[in-house]
């Protein structure tokens, strides 16, 4: 909505974790809302163009969930358990079907910022740093930037 | 390149002397002997340092007579930060969706949020 909404990203260098920050013009109840609802979950949870389908969904703590995919007449299927489901915070688990053996633990922080705006923090805990660059490196592609006005911006904030 | 010569350059980049000489790079070639002046260590511990990010191939060393200037492989830090902001800008495109979720909530649901907020545990929706 605003330009104020900007997703940061932030690779840590010495754990095999991703964390992504982004501010909303909701309440924390609203966001709380769009992550837990099912139907309202598989509205936004994407990628562009997906139809999501929600197999299965238990938000509460010890709960479990799984949601079906539908990408360019592909099918992928994700399945986790929700760990502890908070107003402020949600834990839980992620494991991508096709890679059965790999699991990470995602954690969701909901900030409330006052005058009806959020900050969702995640966290995403991969299993081994392999684990974490495979899956930064999967997906779609991008063309390449400007090296180094990226590197200057990296370096200056710290994200290396 | 490969998801190991990441994990690599992630941890090479770890260390702030290091993303230091890598910042300094970025500005021009230089020699070891101009990157480690600013710097209260050993020639021996700055080469250490190269050595290190020579590996994660951020940087090169020509081979010849000294000084020798150190170089920045520019390509190697395009790459990770493509893969990063390929991430984030998949994060972005997913929170803007939620963007527009939520300005239909904050129309439609706003008597909700006192019950949503209300209640200590989580909401079955």
């Amino acid at each position: 909505m605003s330009t104020a909404n900007q997703t940061e990203i932030e690779a840590d260098p010495k754990l095999p974790i991703i964390r992504i920050t982004r501010e909303f013009a909701a309440t924390p109840g609203q966001l709380f809302r769009a992550h837990t609802d099912p139907a309202l979950f598989a509205q936004w949870v994407g990628p562009d163009g997906a139809d999501t389908r929600i197999e299965h969904w238990d938000a509460r703590t010890g709960g479990s969930w799984r949601y079906t995919t539908r990408l360019g007449g592909t099918e992928y299927a994700f399945r986790g358990c929700f760990h502890e489901v908070r107003q402020d915070r949600i834990v839980q688990t992620f494991t991508y079907e096709g890679e059965p053996d790999g699991v990470s633990l995602q954690t969701l922080w909901l900030e409330d910022l006052g005058d009806g705006r959020s900050r969702l923090r995640s966290q995403s805990l991969v299993d081994s740093f392999e684990g974490r660059d495979a899956w930064l490196a999967s997906g779609m592609e991008t063309g390449v930037n400007d090296g180094y006005a990226a590197l200057q911006r990296m370096v200056d904030d710290g994200t290396v | 390149m490969a998801a190991d010569t990441l994990t690599r350059v992630f941890s090479a980049l770890a260390d702030p002397t290091r993303r230091d000489i890598v910042a300094r790079l970025a500005e021009g070639d230089a020699t070891v002997g101009q990157l480690a002046e600013p710097y209260r260590m050993t020639l021996q511990a700055v080469y250490k340092h190269l050595r290190v990010l020579e590996d994660a191939g951020l940087v090169s060393r020509p081979q010849g007579p000294q000084p020798r200037p150190v170089r920045l492989e520019t390509e190697t830090l395009t790459q990770m930060e493509t893969w990063l902001e390929r991430y984030r800008r998949r994060a972005e495109q997913r929170y803007r969706r939620l963007d527009a979720l939520l300005a239909t909530m904050s129309h439609t649901d706003d008597k909700d949020d006192d019950d949503v907020n209300s209640q200590p545990d989580g909401n079955r929706g």
